[in-house]
């Protein structure tokens, strides 16, 4: 499989992903002004500070020209994934459903948080954000967790955010487009903490998650 | 003449110096020459009353890539790579603007270090306040906080560390020293000096505007007082994404072997990078004003000259290269102007399109500055207030409880969540989890460690002993991890040198700081100096603060700072001679006075070795060195750490003729604090450190035995204590 991330000014974590995703396949960094994605099986928006975010997180990376080939790739069905300023990203594109809003103690949080995923499986997973409560509408939020749009929820007591419905990660409808506020990058190796996150690439390169 | 001399006392030179500059120019230095002489010839930039102590340190050692005089140290860490760091100080804007000031702080030393050819890969910080019931403390301790979170997260290198200490003579003038470690290519590494007659000289990043026009150097270089306000315009404003983007731009540029010399735009802005870069190559150079990009279009020479905008940084340039140069800048929508030329003139001259608007030599720029001896005179007794907060009855679990509880003791967890500690995929042990931060090192195939620390009350009961210990406690705790010191970062955060009293503490410290790394054999690499650190009740505590670089093989081998396994001995180690003298719990009783017992550096220098070979050799399955609050908290934060409670008794540091209280909460060098199987730490004997078995890990409280004064409370008691800070803020 090959791996695409995403290059932006003012990303910081590019090259933590392209490390990940190097221990499950080919990996290169795509930049933001790249729209040219062939030969790229999944792609990963990474986290940071894309253009500096100083307006809303993603509101400004949403209309990159890498981002327009990225909203193509997930219309053809092929895989997605947006960490952290990634997931704010795709969310401002309509690529999945809901906002990151600031954190509801308006602090940045760095923090090993536990994660359950629809099955039920527990992960150890960093989180590090100052913008990263999930919100979407009532009817809203009803109809993702009736579609199995739910990727991840904090463990309880563990939302670091007040993210709505202990919301960690959403998918599209179709499930190829994975945002998460945790880092799964930053658990690829118990050395630097856990390697739990290498599931959550493994699951996405499978696309459903 | 008489207007003249009103304007040079303005900005800070004295008639002396003035009338010096008169000399060396032969004539009278016109408006913008003068501007650029007074922030030249500042404390801040010219070290001009600490520069004679400074050349008493040992700067020299096997594995220094690059020393003092450069934008940072440098040490080899094998594989062809360094390690660069430095600590600097941006205490006096935090004291006015707590979130610009730490969050400029953090850019320009980040700087320092790219400018180098060095990826920044981790940020430490070492923060001073006045008490926490005080609201300027907390206001000043929230900005700043916020500000290094604001400039490190956005720009994607990890605060892997630092500290966080209260107290009283900081709470006009809080300190907020940050440092910086990088990682570099030896092969891609330049250095500061301009070279090459005819090259280019190329201003890249922030535009340049009024900002900060005198910041630090004026406020860097005056006591803090009424009207602190006004100087808030002064305080430069940060962009992150403007660094994150000039960052990677230099690297770049650098990577490909495009740019001659680089370096930084700090203090006194282009004037201090334009006459430091000629003054180290020995060479001259022109800066054209009318071809630097501006805010604000109506800006003066003298204002170009010296405004402090962030993020910028001058390279040199070769002439065929400049096109490309300016290629990299565009794709990382950095600006780039070409400002100038290295000339072999030896001059510094400003321009105006053909206007010469300021003609300079070089030498009498930046190396003209007189250097001014100290006139150190020994204060009678305490200078400093005591306020005791904490009865002298009270039992021994309560005096545990107040001490876990002290705002300098207790868990800073609060402070380090709001900082991304793991960006990079280096960070080992995370804060708090070990004594010292641990990144690994790919590259080289093994890791560093990194400690900051400097404990100023006692370095104020005994400004050498108290800096020798800042150099022991750093030494310690890389030795907690397994690493072996490679060098050292300092800055000096005193008082007012003119002043007897801080000018003798400054003499003692740098004496103990050169001494005790003589005899560590660990070199200074490069620092800073922060003077005139005072508020209208007086000077701050004399704050060495020391930053500690070691290096270990294998990262795979650190056991944290807590507990491991139920029924595991706990052992002291090393030569630890508790003292109440200067300690946590001298200040909460009110009883602080001048001297501390002498620490024997070479004993615990043999102690570090011996720890350092035990956690490399796996033996330990947890090390804690014992610091702020004596055996009893170290204990108690090994427990917290873990969940594990302990059983100990202190009677063998009873039998050696320490006190209960000495035991349980006396301070001073040397004591580890570790847990592993017995046999493992009885082995310390054989290496003729003073080892002693205290006890077990295990249960749910932390019982110690100390004669009549023995502790037994729950952990669960304990660790409300030390996790206490959010809910005073």
């Amino acid at each position: 499989m090959i791996w695409g991330v995403l290059q932006f000014p003012g990303s910081c974590d590019e090259r933590d992903a392209l490390h990940a995703c190097s221990l499950l396949g080919e990996a290169r960094l795509i930049w933001h002004e790249e729209r040219d994605l062939s030969g790229v099986d999944a792609v990963v928006v990474p986290g940071g500070f894309s253009y500096g975010d100083y307006l809303r997180a993603g509101a400004i990376a949403r209309f990159s020209p890498a981002m327009e080939a990225v909203a193509e790739h997930a219309e053809a069905g092929r895989p997605v994934l947006g960490i952290c300023n990634g997931f704010q990203v795709l969310c401002e594109a309509d690529l999945l459903p809901g906002a990151l809003l600031r954190n509801e103690e308006l602090r940045f949080v760095c923090r090993q948080a536990e994660l359950v995923n629809a099955g039920g499986g527990r992960f150890s997973i960093p989180v590090k954000h100052g913008e990263g409560r999930f919100w979407a509408p009532e009817e809203t939020l009803d109809e993702i967790e009736a579609k199995d749009q739910v990727a991840y929820r904090y463990a309880p007591n563990q939302n670091p955010n007040g993210s709505l419905r202990d919301i960690a990660g959403v998918t599209n409808e179709a499930g190829n487009v994975l945002g998460l506020m945790p880092h799964p990058e930053h658990a690829v190796d118990p050395l630097t903490g856990s390697s739990d996150g290498l599931k959550v690439f493994e699951a996405l390169a499978g696309t459903r998650v | 003449m008489t207007v003249e001399v009103a304007k040079h006392r303005e900005l800070g030179l004295t008639d002396a110096e003035f009338d010096l500059i008169v000399e060396k120019l032969d004539r009278e230095p016109n408006d913008v020459e003068l501007a650029m002489f007074s922030l030249l010839w500042s404390e801040h930039c010219a070290y001009k009353h600490s520069r004679k102590l400074l050349r008493r340190l040992p700067t020299e050692g096997e594995r220094v890539v690059m020393g003092p005089g450069e934008n940072a140290g440098a040490v080899d860490v094998g594989g062809g790579y360094a390690v660069a760091f430095k600590v600097e100080s941006h205490n006096h804007p935090s004291a006015v603007e707590p979130f610009q000031g730490a969050a400029t702080g953090v850019g320009g030393i980040l700087r320092d270090v790219f400018a180098l050819g060095a990826r920044p890969i981790a940020i430490l910080d070492s923060l001073r306040f006045g008490e926490l019931d005080s609201l300027r403390s907390r206001h000043l301790l929230d900005g700043a906080v916020r500000g290094i979170g604001h400039y490190g997260n956005s720009i994607g290198v990890p605060t892997v560390g630092g500290e966080i200490y209260f107290e009283a003579p900081y709470e006009h003038n809080c300190l907020v020293n940050a440092m910086c470690v990088g990682l570099a290519q030896q092969a891609q590494m330049v250095r500061a000096a301009a070279a090459g007659v005819g090259n280019a000289v190329v201003l890249m990043g922030a535009s340049t505007g009024r900002d900060g026009i005198g910041g630090a150097s004026v406020l860097a270089s005056a006591e803090l007082g009424d009207g602190d306000e006004a100087k808030r315009p002064t305080v430069q404003i940060g962009d992150p994404f403007e660094e994150s983007k000039l960052l990677e731009c230099c690297l770049e540029l650098l990577g490909k072997g495009l740019l001659v010399s680089l370096q930084d735009l700090g203090a006194a802005g282009l004037t201090s990078s334009a006459g430091e870069m000629a003054s180290a190559g020995g060479v001259g150079i022109d800066v054209d004003v009318a071809r630097v990009p501006l805010r604000e279009a109506d800006m003066e020479p003298f204002e170009i000259m010296v405004s402090e905008s962030q993020e910028r940084m001058l390279a040199v340039v070769e002439p065929a290269k400049v096109g490309e140069v300016l290629a990299i800048c565009e794709k990382w929508q950095t600006g780039a102007a070409e400002i100038g030329a290295v000339t072999g003139s030896g001059r510094v001259r400003v321009l105006r399109d053909s206007e010469v608007v300021g003609d300079m030599p070089v030498e009498a720029l930046v190396e003209g500055c007189p250097l001014y001896d100290l006139e150190p005179q020994e204060p009678e007794g305490w200078i400093y207030g005591n306020r005791a907060t904490l009865s002298a009855d009270a039992s021994a679990e309560e005096t545990l409880l107040a001490l876990l509880s002290s705002p300098s003791v207790a868990s800073k967890r609060w402070a380090f969540e709001q900082y991304d500690s793991i960006v990079g995929s280096r960070t080992v042990r995370r804060p708090e989890s070990a004594d010292a931060a641990v990144l690994q090192i790919p590259e080289a195939g093994n890791a560093i460690a990194v400690s900051i620390d400097g404990n100023g009350r006692r370095v104020a009961c005994d400004p050498y002993t108290g800096t020798v210990e800042a150099v022991l406690e750093c030494a310690q705790n890389l030795a907690c991890v397994g690493a072996e010191p490679l060098g050292l970062t300092n800055c000096l955060n005193f008082g007012n040198p003119e002043k007897p009293a801080p000018a003798w503490q400054l003499d003692r410290a740098v004496s103990g700081l050169a001494d005790a790394c003589e005899a560590l054999g660990v070199p200074v690499v490069g620092g800073n100096v922060s003077l005139y650190n005072e508020g209208p009740e007086g000077s701050i505590y004399p704050t060495p603060v020391v930053g500690m670089v070691g290096e270990l093989p294998d990262p795979n081998r650190v056991s944290g700072s807590g507990f491991a396994r139920e029924g595991d001995a706990v052992s002291l180690v090393g030569p630890f001679a508790p003292s109440l003298a200067g300690s946590e719990l001298a200040k909460l009783r009110g009883e602080l006075q001048m001297g501390l017992p002498r620490s024997d550096i070479v004993t615990v220098a043999a102690a570090c070795a011996a720890v350092r070979d035990a956690v490399r050799a796996g033996q330990l399955a947890s090390v804690h060195d014992v610091s702020d609050g004596g055996l009893a908290c170290a204990l108690a934060e090994c427990a917290i750490g873990s969940g594990l409670g302990c059983r100990v008794d202190l009677s063998p540091l009873l039998d050696g003729g320490c006190s209960a209280e000495e035991a349980l909460f006396g301070e001073g060098s040397g004591g580890f604090l570790v847990s592993g199987e017995r046999g493992a730490l009885e082995s310390f004997a054989t290496d003729g450190v003073d080892v002693h078995v205290l006890g077990e890990v295990g249960g749910e409280t932390v019982e110690v035995g100390a004669g009549d004064r023995g502790i037994a409370l729950p952990l669960a008691d304990a660790e409300r204590a030390w996790r206490s800070l959010p809910s005073r803020l």
